[in-house]
């Protein structure tokens, strides 16, 4: 018996299991697939991580780094190179490695921090052939950064997604050429400051509302189809337009990694693919807890730390008793507000409500109601599904409450 | 000098090669591709059909029982993974009902066993998610589900476990008769046979020329599909189809072995036998189509597509023939064709031997294949053994699908040895999960390249140009 497995070694589960241990968990292990602690940061040699939870500005591995450290420091244990293959209800995990074989741990409190996987080609639709030379972004990242190998030289980009925009500049550095980065909505998924950074600093055109219709190439690539988009994401066939290239990237969205969640039967949210978890990121399965892209897909690293402190706490609190579990207040939103995250309070103390829009709006208010009645009102001056938002209720506030309300609200 | 040479290493080259295996002959298999199961055979819809739907009388309906019938043995000897999970012909109103009688008529001529007419509430009771306007059925208990490039794959790798040669990139420019012996050439190569059997699915019908029969043309009929997410494989357990127009069966939706639901194929009568492009219409319209038959199938659970060219005779039926002495076509080899080959491959055999080949049992051919799934196949406590002995059977590379090294070095190394991605992906499933290689395709590229001892810059996706990566980054 363990007291605390965390599934995941990248960013989400070591500040999970650092939070854990400082509050006052010792018996910890933190499960890793790949070679060493850090996730996918470990490909993300750009910087700009850290800049909100650090004060300073860092490169993924040394984001990644500063963490594994601690967790090193700490003495916290955790195995590499080992896959989890199946989580049981009562929180037994079944994991493979070469040195152990296929075990079994019995956790007291598990934190699932797999992360995410990208939305693979299979999933677009995309007519036409099926050549090599198409890649999502994330494994391109890997192709260059880790690997050292370039998948292309004349390269179109599907989706304006972080990871996407980040290999458009980095292919642009390695010397090849990004004709288009093509986007299916009227408004880009990506972080501003990416936009500016990864297309205008390198003159690479964005084409909005466009996408890849077709692939052509019977062995490797040799240009793909786009077309404009009407107001119901329908190609126009009238403005397909044929851009020869070797290499497509696709950067079309990110989907969190639940399938040892589902396993056990732990309640996901059809919005985020994540879990429907309580301010503590405790799941519906009593101890079991998850943070990071697993839960919901975050822009910033930065949050994905915020995020894991609270569920390594939260874990810390149930294993040694010590929940004070007193209300149950469920968090619905209008549609304009997608989600939130935690969908429900169950404790009266001071909560930060992590929320994503669906639409890009300008001079909005963030309105919250306690059934009917408004309890708090945030004026924003935009907000885009690209940008995670957040708003702090009080301790105060929700001990009033009961059923809380996310409303969007625009200036008529 | 070989006795036997087989054009084309696809399930129908290599079942009869399999079957050849078994005697004293030099043979050898030759493929234009890099891989073998790389045409027809890995894009159908891998079912092995009972046999109810080919005219009676036909070759098509009598190797298709036949094979039908000989299938499951054959995959259990060779580890291919089958499922009999039945079938059902599904109708819509009165007239099916008409047309799926004289399917069950068809059906009992060509002797197909357990056919049985059902009502709506007696398919309810099989498949509860049948869809809302079915009314009647046709099912068939011997309707089985097989994966068809596993059976090609393992039924070669038998075949040259018994001393069978395999060439890739062997694609024939030319075909010389000798009188007793035939040369074929390709652009470098050349080999001397003494009979050649021509199994080169779309392009049969030019081999056949090449060998001076004009007799047969051969057209590509092109078959789209849609495989769904593991999640949505126990939607339907029996394999469900139409009732069947001049065109084909039509749209079927079934589960397949690994567990993924498969919705297809489309039928387009086309001219180029290399087009293997999806369409939009396609996209547009399959979910629409399935939904008639099998409902609450989700429209977001794709995970990939792909076209698949059924090599159509101009005859009505397989060519299976001797046109000049010592030749033998096996074209036209469209549906059932996969359900057909052990029968057509033991039929084949018959042909050879009448037309003088002298067969001569070997004394010790191995009939027997160890499984590609050995590993997942094997309870904990083997998989616990077989990792202490070998640790790279610990280590998974292929996530989505549960794929370890040790597998993965496996297909690399096992006759025929996968020296590409494709190839790696259809003996061992990796790559071919819901991300579709995002995460593992880069450590794969890494093991051929060690394995293969070829630089990065020379893995290919499917052979050929098909490279992965261009050059080193800077």
């Amino acid at each position: 018996m363990i007291d605390l497995v965390i599934i995941g070694g990248g960013p989400a589960g070591m500040s999970a299991a650092i939070s854990a241990y400082e509050n006052g968990i010792r018996d910890i292990l933190i499960l890793e697939r790949d070679d060493d602690l850090g996730g996918i940061l470990r490909q993300c040699i750009h910087n700009g991580f850290g800049l909100h939870k650090l004060k300073e500005e860092l490169t993924g591995p040394e984001y990644a780094h500063r963490y594994a450290k601690k967790v090193r420091e700490l003495g916290i244990n955790y195995k590499l190179n080992t896959m989890v293959l199946d989580i049981t209800e009562d929180k037994k995990i079944i994991a493979t490695n070469s040195e152990d074989g296929i075990f079994e741990i019995q956790a007291k409190a598990i934190i699932l921090a797999m992360g995410c996987r990208e939305r693979a080609k299979g999933a677009l639709n995309i007519a036409g052939s099926r050549p090599a030379g198409v890649y999502s972004a994330g494994t391109a990242q890997k192709l260059v950064n880790i690997k050292g190998y370039m998948p292309g030289k004349e390269i179109v980009i599907l989706g304006s997604g972080d990871i996407g925009l980040i290999m458009a500049r980095r292919m642009t550095l390695e010397g090849a050429t990004v004709k288009a980065v093509c986007e299916l909505m009227p408004y880009s998924s990506g972080l501003a400051r990416n936009i500016e950074q990864c297309l205008n600093d390198f003159n690479i055109p964005l084409r909005l509302s466009h996408t890849v219709v077709a692939l052509h190439g019977k062995e490797r690539l040799t240009g793909v189809t786009i077309a404009r988009v009407d107001e119901n994401k329908k190609p126009i066939k009238e403005t397909y337009e044929f851009i020869p290239c070797d290499t497509l990237l696709l950067s079309c969205g990110l989907i969190p990694e639940n399938e040892l969640t589902k396993g056990m039967g732990i309640e996901l949210s059809g919005v985020t693919n994540g879990s429907i978890v309580d301010q503590n990121r405790e799941t519906t399965v009593s101890g079991v807890f998850a943070c990071g892209n697993v839960l919901h897909v975050h822009d910033l690293v930065d949050y994905v730390s915020d995020e894991a402190e609270i569920a390594g706490k939260g874990a810390a609190e149930y294993i040694k008793s010590s929940q004070n579990k007193t209300v149950n207040i469920p968090i619905t939103t209008d549609g304009k507000i997608r989600y939130t995250v935690p969908q429900s309070i169950t404790e009266n103390k001071d909560v930060t409500v992590y929320f994503r829009v669906n639409n890009v709006y300008k001079n909005v208010k963030i309105n919250v109601y306690d059934n009917d009645k408004l309890v708090l009102s945030k004026k924003k001056i935009k907000v885009a599904p690209a940008e995670m938002e957040t708003v702090k209720l009080s301790a105060n506030l929700i001990s009033n409450a009961t059923n809380l309300k996310f409303v969007l609200e625009e200036e008529k | 000098m070989y006795d036997i040479a087989i054009i084309g290493a696809g399930v129908i080259g290599g079942m009869i090669a399999r079957e050849l295996s078994f005697y004293n002959l030099k043979a050898c298999l030759l493929e234009k591709e890099n891989d073998v199961a790389t045409g027809a055979t890995k894009a159908n819809s891998a079912i092995v059909h009972a046999g109810f739907d080919a005219k009676e009388g036909t070759l098509k309906a009598r190797l298709n029982v036949r094979g039908s019938k000989m299938m499951s043995k054959i995959a259990k000897d060779l580890g291919v993974k089958y499922i009999n999970n039945g079938s059902l012909v599904v109708g819509f109103n009165e007239e099916d009902k008409k047309s799926l009688e004289s399917l069950l008529a068809r059906g009992n001529a060509n002797e197909v066993e357990g056919l049985k007419l059902l009502n709506r509430e007696e398919i309810l009771e099989l498949e509860p998610n049948i869809g809302k306007n079915v009314t009647c059925a046709l099912y068939a208990p011997t309707g089985a589900i097989i994966c068809p490039y596993d059976l090609a794959v393992s039924a070669i790798g038998n075949a040259m476990d018994n001393g069978t040669e395999l060439k890739c990139n062997f694609e024939i420019t030319e075909i010389i008769n000798n009188g007793d012996y035939y040369t074929l050439k390709s652009k470098e190569n050349e080999i001397n046979a003494r009979y050649v059997i021509n199994c080169a699915g779309v392009y049969s019908d030019k081999i056949a020329k090449l060998a001076g029969d004009n007799s047969f043309n051969v057209h590509p009929r092109r078959g789209e599909y849609l495989l769904l997410d593991k999640e949505c494989g126990e939607i339907i357990s029996h394999t469900v189809f139409v009732t069947p127009s001049k065109m084909g069966k039509g749209i079927l939706v079934s589960p397949t072995v690994d567990g993924n639901l498969l919705l297809g194929p489309t039928a387009i009568d086309g001219e180029d036998k290399a087009d293997k492009d999806t369409s939009f219409e396609f996209f547009a319209s399959i979910f629409g189509i399935a939904e008639r038959s099998v409902s609450n199938i989700p429209t977001n659970k794709t995970i990939t597509s792909f076209c698949g060219l059924r090599s159509v005779g101009d005859t009505g039926d397989f060519i299976i023939n001797i046109p000049k002495s010592h030749f033998v076509n096996v074209a036209g080899i469209e549906s059932p064709g996969l359900s057909a080959s052990p029968a057509i491959a033991e039929y084949v055999v018959d042909l050879l031997e009448q037309d003088g080949l002298e067969l001569e049992k070997k004394k010790n051919a191995i009939t027997q294949r160890k499984s590609m799934h050995a590993f997942r196949e094997a309870t904990i406590e083997e998989k616990n053994q077989m990792i202490k002995e070998n640790p790279a059977y610990g280590k998974i590379i292929c996530r989505c699908e549960g794929v370890t090294e040790g597998e993965i070095l496996d297909a690399i190394r096992t006759n025929p040895k996968a020296t590409d991605l494709d190839g790696v992906k259809r003996r061992t499933r990796a790559q071919m999960g819901r991300c579709q290689g995002g995460f593992c395709s880069p450590y794969i590229i890494e093991l051929l390249s060690k394995e293969l001892n070829i630089p990065y810059e020379k893995i290919t996706k499917n052979g050929g140009k098909s490279y992965v990566v261009t050059k080193e980054t800077k």
